[in-house]
C-alpha cells in the first residue's frame, strides 16, 4: 500500500492485467509514442502520460500506437474483442466520441445481442472528460449520459485513484463492452491504493459519507465537490449522505432510494450539460419510485446548458463547486412546503 | 515552567491523523494517576479510552468535546495544583505556537511503516515496533479476516517496553493470498518462517481467535520458538464457533451487509465504524482475498472447529500459558476457558465481546505486560 495518484492507478491497473492475461492490448494515439519517429520509443505514453512506460515492458504488439483515426481504431479494438482480444483502447478526449460513436453504439454494443448472446465483446473504451483544465470547448465535455443512454454498453466513472484503479481492473475483466471516464483534473490526485490487483463490482454504489438530513449524489469528480460541500455542511449540523454510484450504467438504483427513503431530500451533482443527464435521469427516478419519500423539490446542481468556455473566470463559473452544493441543501433544508402540503 | 505537562492527541494505529474527544472522563481540577482513564477519543475506524500517562492535577480541558485535532495537538494541561493559571495560560500559548510552527512534512513521520518479508517468494507482511528494546519480542497474530491493525491499540503500549511484531497471516492483509491449504500446521509454518526470516530465535507468541490457535500450534510444532504462549478468544479450544459469522463474513460484500456480520464481535456495537467496514471490504476485494478466506474456513471452522488442541496442552512442558476471554463473546464460547490445565492463567473480561484487544485494549495491553514481564 502506498500513496498513488489517479494516474499511476490506472497505470499499474493496466500493467497489473497485461501482465496476467496475455490478450490485454492497448491501442490509441500515442498511448506508446513516437512510432515512427527517430528517438525515444515511449516519447508520450498518451497524451497525458498515462500509460508511459508499458510499452517497454511489453512491447508494439502488445501497445499499439494507431493512427489519427478514431473510426478505425475504435472499430478494430471492437473487432480484436470479438476475436478473442481484450483491447483497451484509448480515445483520448470523449470529446472525439463523434467521428466513431457508430462503431461504439451501433457495433460493440450490440454484438452481444444481436448475434443471439454467443458474441463477448470484452472491450473496455478509456477517454478523458471534464472541464476545469483550460482545455476549451472541444475537450472538456462529459458526455457520459449519451453513452448512459446506450443499452449493451456499461458506463465507468471513477471518482478517485482507488476507485480507479479497482473499477479499471473489473471492466478489463467484463465481457461487455465498458466506457472507462477519467476526469483529468483528478490525474494528479493521490491517496492510498493497494499495490495488490483488486476488483471493484460495477452497479455498486460508494456511500462516501453518510447522514441523515440530505442525500447528495455526485458523478465522478463531483463525488469530491459532494464531499467537500458534505463536511461544511456537518460543521453546520446539517448530516448529508454522499452517494458516489460509480457507475451510471448499470445504475445502483437501490442504493440512491434507500438513503432517499431515509433523508426525503435529495441534491444531484453532476457536471454534464443540464438537459437529459445523471441528474435529470436520477431525478426521474426517485421522483416515480420514491415521490411519497421526498419533503422537498429534488434539486441539481448543473452548469448551464452552454458549451465549456474557454475564458477561466467563465469556466470556473461554469463547473459546479462546494458553495453551490451547499446552497442547494441549504434550499431543501429549508423548504417550506405549500400550504395543506405534507409535513 | 517546569512541572507543566502536556496531554495530546494520541495517535491509534497508522492510518491516524487526527481525533476528535468524545467526551472528558476528568473535570478540570481532577487529580490524576498514571493510567486513569481521562478521556474518549474517536478516529475515523474506532472510540477509545485514552489513559493518562502522567500524574497531577488535570489543570485545563484544551480540547474541547466533539473538537477534531490532530495527532500530537494538546487536548489538556496537567500540572501541580500550585503552579499559577498564568503559567498555565503561557504554556498553551507557548505549545500552539510551536505546533503550528511545525514543519508538514514531519507530521505522523515518527509512524513506522509495515514491511514485507518474502518467504519461497511469497509476500509476508509485518509490523515491528519498539525495536530499541532488547529481549525477547513479542508475536502479534489476528484472527480470521483481521489483519495486523487490530492491534493497534495494543501494540504502542507493548511497544514502549518490547520489540512488538505483529504479522498478517496468509490469505489476510498485505501478505499473500495463497494459504495453501489454510489449516493450522500450514498457518502456523508460515509463522515460524517468518520469525526464522527475521532471526526471532524466541518470542512471546500472542493469537486471537484463528491467530490463538495458530500461535498454540506452532508452539506445538517448535516449542524451542515459544518464551510464552497468550491466547485471546482463542480458537482451538473446543468445538463450537459461530459458524454463520465466518460464512457472512466471507459473502457480505457491500457495507450495509457487512456491518451486521462485524457488530458480532463487539458488545458496544456502535464502534464498528464506516472506516472499519470500508477497510475490510476493501481488503476483501483485493485478488484472491476471498478464496484464501474460503479455503481458511473450509480448513478449521466449517460445520465447527476441526483441530481442538485443548488436549495437547501439556505437551507444551513449562511454556506459560495464559487465556484471556471476552466474557461477551458471541463468535468462539468463553466457556472453552474452562476447565483447562491449572497452570494456565484465565482472564475473562466482562464488558468485551471477540475483540478484547480493541474493546477492552488497556486491560488487555496490562494483561499482557505483567505476563511477559
Amino acid at each position: 500500500m502506498s500513496k498513488k495518484s489517479f494516474r499511476q492507478a490506472i497505470n499499474e491497473a493496466l500493467r497489473q492485467e497485461m501482465r496476467r492475461d496475455p490478450r490485454v492490448i492497448l491501442m490509441g494515439e500515442d498511448v506508446a509514442g513516437g512510432a515512427g519517429a527517430p528517438g525515444d520509443d515511449d516519447a508520450w505514453g498518451g497524451v497525458l502520460g498515462v500509460t508511459k512506460g508499458l510499452v517497454g515492458e511489453f512491447g508494439r504488439e502488445r501497445v499499439l500506437d494507431t493512427p489519427l483515426s478514431e473510426s478505425a481504431y475504435i472499430g478494430a479494438a471492437a473487432g480484436a474483442a470479438a476475436t478473442g482480444l481484450r483491447p483497451v483502447a484509448e480515445l483520448m478526449f470523449v470529446d472525439f466520441m463523434g467521428v466513431c460513436f457508430d462503431q461504439i453504439f451501433n457495433q460493440a454494443a450490440k454484438f452481444r445481442y444481436m448475434f443471439g448472446g454467443h458474441a463477448v465483446t470484452p472491450l473496455v473504451i478509456r477517454m478523458m472528460y471534464g472541464a476545469g483544465f483550460r482545455a476549451a470547448s472541444q475537450h472538456s465535455q462529459c458526455l457520459y449520459p449519451i453513452f448512459t443512454h446506450i443499452p449493451g454498453l456499461k458506463v465507468v466513472i471513477p471518482s478517485s485513484a482507488y476507485e480507479a484503479k479497482g473499477l479499471l481492473i473489473q471492466a478489463i475483466r467484463d465481457d461487455d463492452p465498458v466506457i472507462f471516464m477519467e476526469n483529468k483534473v483528478l490525474y494528479d490526485q493521490e491517496e492510498e491504493v493497494p499495490d495488490e490487483s483488486y476488483t471493484i463490482p460495477f452497479g455498486e454504489a460508494n456511500l462516501t459519507r453518510e447522514g441523515s438530513d440530505v442525500t447528495i449524489v455526485g458523478i465522478g469528480r463531483m463525488v469530491q465537490i459532494a464531499n467537500a460541500a458534505a463536511d461544511a455542511l456537518a460543521k453546520q449540523g446539517i448530516s448529508c449522505t454522499v452517494i458516489d454510484p460509480r457507475t451510471t450504467s448499470p445504475l445502483d438504483t437501490g442504493s440512491i432510494l434507500d438513503s432517499v427513503e431515509e433523508t426525503g431530500r435529495l441534491v444531484i451533482v453532476d457536471e454534464a450539460s443540464p438537459r437529459c443527464n445523471m441528474a435529470t435521469d436520477i431525478s426521474a427516478l426517485v421522483a416515480q419510485e420514491a415521490f411519497g419519500a421526498l419533503r422537498a423539490p429534488i434539486r441539481m446542481v448543473c452548469p448551464p446548458h452552454v458549451p465549456v468556455p474557454f475564458a477561466p473566470n467563465l469556466e470556473d463559473l461554469y463547473v459546479p463547486d462546494a458553495a453551490r452544493v451547499e446552497a442547494a441543501v441549504r434550499a431543501v433544508m429549508q423548504y417550506a412546503g405549500k400550504q395543506g402540503a405534507r409535513a | 515552567m517546569t512541572g507543566i505537562l502536556p496531554v495530546t492527541m494520541p495517535k491509534f494505529g497508522l492510518a491516524m491523523t487526527e481525533g476528535k474527544v468524545v467526551s472528558w472522563a476528568k473535570e478540570e481540577g481532577a487529580v490524576i494517576a498514571v493510567g486513569d482513564e481521562l478521556a474518549d477519543i474517536e478516529t475515523t475506524k474506532i472510540t477509545n479510552a485514552y489513559e493518562s500517562a502522567v500524574a497531577g492535577v488535570l489543570r485545563r480541558h484544551v480540547a474541547r468535546e466533539q473538537e477534531e485535532l490532530p495527532v500530537g495537538a494538546l487536548i489538556a494541561v496537567v500540572a501541580d495544583a500550585a503552579v499559577a493559571d498564568s503559567e498555565i495560560d503561557a504554556f498553551i500559548e507557548h505549545f500552539h505556537a510551536e505546533f503550528a510552527a511545525r514543519p508538514v512534512e514531519t507530521v505522523g513521520d515518527a509512524s513506522p511503516e509495515p514491511l514485507v518479508v518474502h518467504i519461497g517468494g511469497r509476500p509476508m507482511r509485518y509490523l515491528e515496533t519498539g525495536t530499541e528494546h532488547e529481549g525477547r519480542p513479542i508475536v502479534l497474530l489476528h484472527g480470521f479476516g483481521g489483519d495486523l491493525n487490530n492491534w493497534l491499540f495494543v501494540q504502542p503500549a507493548l511497544a514502549e517496553r518490547h520489540r512488538v511484531i505483529a504479522l498478517d497471516l496468509p490469505g489476510h492483509g498485505g501478505s499473500t493470498k495463497d494459504a495453501g491449504a489454510g489449516d493450522l500446521a500450514t498457518l502456523a509454518g508460515a509463522v515460524l518462517d517468518v520469525l526464522r526470516a527475521l532471526d526471532v530465535p524466541k518470542a512471546h507468541l500472542v493469537g486471537h481467535s484463528l491467530g490463538g490457535a495458530v500461535a498454540l500450534r506452532a508452539a506445538l510444532d517448535s516449542p524451542s520458538h515459544a518464551a510464552s504462549l497468550t491466547l485471546i478468544c482463542p480458537a482451538g479450544l473446543g468445538k463450537e464457533i459461530d459458524d454463520d459469522f465466518t460464512r457472512d463474513f466471507i459473502s457480505a460484500n457491500r457495507r450495509k451487509l457487512l456491518q451486521p456480520v462485524l457488530a458480532k464481535l463487539f458488545v458496544d456495537e456502535s464502534l464498528v465504524s464506516n472506516d472499519m467496514t470500508e477497510d475490510l471490504l476493501r481488503f476483501k476485494r483485493l485478488d484472491g482475498a476471498r478464496e484464501a478466506l474460503t479455503t481458511i474456513r473450509e480448513a478449521n471452522f466449517a460445520g465447527g472447529q476441526r483441530e481442538i488442541l485443548r488436549g495437547r496442552l501439556g505437551e507444551l512442558g513449562d511454556i506459560q500459558v495464559q487465556v484471556i476471554w471476552g466474557a461477551e463473546d458471541r463468535i468462539v464460547p468463553p466457556r472453552h476457558a474452562e476447565g483447562l490445565p491449572a497452570s494456565v492463567a484465565t482472564h475473562v473480561l466482562p464488558g468485551a465481546g471477540h475483540m478484547p484487544h480493541l474493546e477492552k485494549a488497556s486491560e488487555v495491553s496490562r494483561l499482557l505486560l505483567d505476563f511477559v514481564e
